[in-house]
């Protein structure tokens, strides 16, 4: 078979089994374009800007864990998607990002449109590749796509300069079935001794946390994590980006850690003296200060990557391998181990954790006469009976569906961890919604973020994507104002917008059907009828309470054991209060 | 503590600036860098002499080996290992520095590659320390430039960074 380079992008993207194609045309990937307008295999989505194209490819492989894969020209839109690049890297999430070049023959030389691609996207990318012949077109894609998808997942660019592409030049095409590069093996096994030692100071363990990360998700770990789990009867707890990873109604679960952790999960860490961390990277968000982290536990790390090893803390029996095939390995030794655990000292410790866990730390004034964005996740869980995709963006409502909605299953809670992108909630639902049709998808999102991206509506109206935008509207950019009222004396400086559109209005105008909700005995009945509407999209414009603050909080400096809390444990909670 | 890193990585273009991005990108220091292509022209070796803590260095070595273009690496400072550094330094030559220079040189081994009546180019090969004592040794005044390679190294006996 003989093809154009146009015609082998779109031919490998099918022979890789791509089902969306997410981008937006310009001059230098017009012959592309071409090539995508003769066939149907691959769907193409058109965006409205080339960063919620990446989100909504990014969305599409986190909730399936197939690659999601964007097409965008050179220059302007080439840059616009590096913001969605940067949050696919800090996320670890398979991505294939094919970017139009200038004309090999025009490169460098400031050339209408040209940027340098492959400079600019270096330090967010796993890989990056500037395909300069034609006849290495099919085999870099075959290694984009692998090197994306193996060892520790992430997106991989391949800038194609446009004569590459051009029409009237064909050659063979061969799209190799596998492909093995030299300097690229990924470690898959763990090291036998290590995981032999990690078992036995697990058994041995007095005050156990299994502390699982993004990575159980990403390694499609979540039944040996939930298996291991369950065999020692340790308690869990997840990162943000873990959430999901293990069911977070589960009696073993003591919710997510970290800066807006709970108060039971932090103090867990604080008092364990041996903590299993399993595809999690002690990100800054959850270790709090590092002097004080976690001062009684001996560490052991899974981790596909030996670079998260030791990067920040360091462990004391480090294992690098996928976090299946290492967890598989655990539960065999640990049933077969002669070492038995410390039943006492596990059920003291389980009590002091209920101690913590009934100082109630996700309580609010649920008396209040204004909506509490706590009391809309929760009626948001309840009607989607915990089995929606949620995707949100950053910021105060994020940390609350985090919070307050319980996931159950791996791949449903979407969103920015690592780079904390606004704007990435509402592109992000539509890639889900797309791999997920039949499915409830809900994106939580705010007044401040959903601007950011707001013109994903017109993509949503034309390929008919009816999520439910669930935006919790306290005219303020939440997350700044509550850190500007600890730290700042309640300087509100740039965290509140003169002007917030009439969203209602807004969502009509694209099509779409708009609520306004301003009453708390009006959002559960708002939100069983936006559910209903299955073929629409709904956006629910939800007025919160403009003062709520995301408790419990690890202020800069501080440890695990040193939250501060919305009220002291103990006190109870002023339910007259308004 | 100084660490010399010997790098295999694929010979294609843009290879330096991801070694050299990855070390500005997480503060690393580097205090020099050479890089050529070896026997096998598909690979390029690179050396880089850092200087870290044993956590950096254990950092350092690890965020190199994620790079996908890197084939292997090793830190020559684990092992024993032999280092030279090439140099070479214009002086000047006329009556006062003449034969100054040039037993300087004898004494340090140098080679003299270029004369003129006013100038010589002293060819030396040594560890840093040596070039910098001869450097030293040589008037201010009379230096009118210097280039230096940046060591490079190898580890002793029959073990090799190859393939």
């Amino acid at each position: 078979m003989e093809l154009s380079g146009g015609e082998i992008v779109v031919q490998s993207l099918k022979d890789e089994g791509v089902e969306f194609l997410f981008g937006y045309p310009g001059g230098a990937v017009l012959h592309l374009y071409d090539a995508i307008f003769h066939q149907e295999e691959v769907k193409h989505i058109l965006v409205r800007h080339e960063q919620a194209a990446v989100h909504s490819a990014d969305a599409y492989a986190r909730s399936t864990g197939k690659p999601g894969v964007v097409l965008v020209t050179s220059g302007p839109g080439a840059t616009n998607a590096v913001t969605g690049i940067a949050t696919a890297h800090l996320d670890s999430i398979p991505m294939v990002i094919i970017s139009g070049q200038v004309g090999t023959p025009v490169i460098g030389s400031d050339a209408f449109q040209e940027v340098d691609m492959v400079g600019i996207t270096r330090p967010c990318v796993k890989h990056n590749f500037l395909v300069k012949n034609l006849a290495d077109l099919a085999v870099t894609m075959k290694k984009a796509f692998h090197v994306a998808t193996t060892g520790r997942p992430g997106p991989v660019v391949v800038d194609i300069p446009k004569d590459i592409t051009a029409p009237n030049i064909k050659i063979p095409y061969e799209y190799p079935k596998e492909i093995s590069m030299r300097s690229y093996n990924p470690v898959v096994k763990g090291h036998s001794g290590q995981i032999k030692k990690a078992v036995d100071l697990l058994l041995k363990a007095k005050r156990p946390m299994i502390y699982a990360g993004g990575g159980v998700i990403l390694g499609n770990g979540s039944e040996e994590l939930t298996a291991f789990s369950r065999l020692l009867n340790y308690p869990v707890t997840n990162t943000l980006m873990g959430l999901g990873g293990f069911p977070a109604t589960d009696k073993q679960f003591v919710g997510m850690l970290g800066m807006h952790g709970t108060y039971e999960a932090n103090m867990g860490m604080h008092e364990s003296d041996v903590i299993i961390a399993i595809g999690a990277r002690f990100d800054d968000r959850v270790t709090g200060v590092l002097a004080k982290f976690c001062p009684y536990a001996k560490i052991v790390h899974i981790d596909i990557d030996p670079s998260s090893i030791s990067k920040t803390v360091k462990v004391d029996v480090p294992i690098v391998g996928e976090v299946t095939t290492v967890l598989k390995e655990m539960i065999d030794l640990i049933k077969a181990s002669d070492i038995k655990v410390d039943q006492t000292a596990l059920e003291s410790w389980w009590n002091q954790i209920n101690k913590w866990r009934d100082v109630n730390c996700l309580e609010y004034d649920r008396g209040s006469k204004l909506i509490k964005p706590q009391y809309v996740i929760e009626q948001l869980y309840e009607v989607t009976k915990g089995d929606a995709f949620v995707t949100s963006d950053v910021g105060q409502h994020q940390m609350f569906a985090s919070q307050y909605y319980h996931f159950d299953k791996p791949r449903r809670w979407i969103n920015s961890g690592g780079l904390g992108t606004m704007g990435f909630g509402l592109p992000a639902a539509i890639g889900v919604k797309l791999a997920h049709p039949g499915s409830d998808v809900a994106c939580v999102t705010g007044e401040a973020s959903i601007q950011m991206c707001i013109q994903e509506l017109a993509t949503a109206t034309q390929y008919r994507t009816p999520v439910k935008v669930i935006n919790l509207n306290n005219q303020y950019m939440g997350m700044v104002r509550q850190w500007q009222e600890f730290s700042y004396e309640s300087r509100y400086s740039q965290s509140y917008m003169e002007t917030i559109p009439d969203f209602v209005k807004l969502a009509e105008a694209y099509g779409h059907v708009g609520m306004r909700i301003d009453k708390p005995e009006d959002v559960r009945p708002a939100l069983e009828e936006a559910f209903a509407m299955k073929d629409r999209l709904v956006f629910m414009d939800i007025m919160t309470d403009r003062t709520e603050n995301v408790y419990p909080m690890i202020e800069a400096g501080k440890a695990h054991n040193e939250m501060k809390l919305r009220v002291a444990p103990g006190t109870p909670i002023n339910r007259e209060l308004a | 503590m100084r660490h010399i890193i010997s790098i295999l990585i694929e010979n294609e273009a843009g290879a330096l600036s991801r070694v050299a991005g990855l070390f500005s990108a997480r503060g690393y220091n580097i205090e020099s860098l050479t890089v050529a292509p070896t026997e096998d022209l598909t690979l390029s070796r690179m050396t880089v002499v850092t200087r870290g803590s044993d956590e950096v260095i254990e950092q350092i070595t690890k965020q190199l080996n994620k790079l996908i273009d890197v084939v292997k690496l090793i830190d020559l400072a684990e092992a024993v290992h032999v280092e030279r550094e090439l140099m070479l330094v214009k002086v000047k030559a006329a009556e006062v520095y003449r034969d100054e220079v040039k037993s300087l040189s004898d004494i340090f081994r140098g080679k003299i590659i270029d004369v003129t009546s006013t100038s010589y180019v002293v060819e030396m090969t040594g560890t840093s320390d040596k070039l910098d004592a001869f450097v030293e040794a040589l008037d201010e005044d009379a230096v009118i430039e210097v280039v230096r390679s940046g060591p490079m190294g190898m580890s002793r006996g029959e073990k090799g960074l190859h393939l």
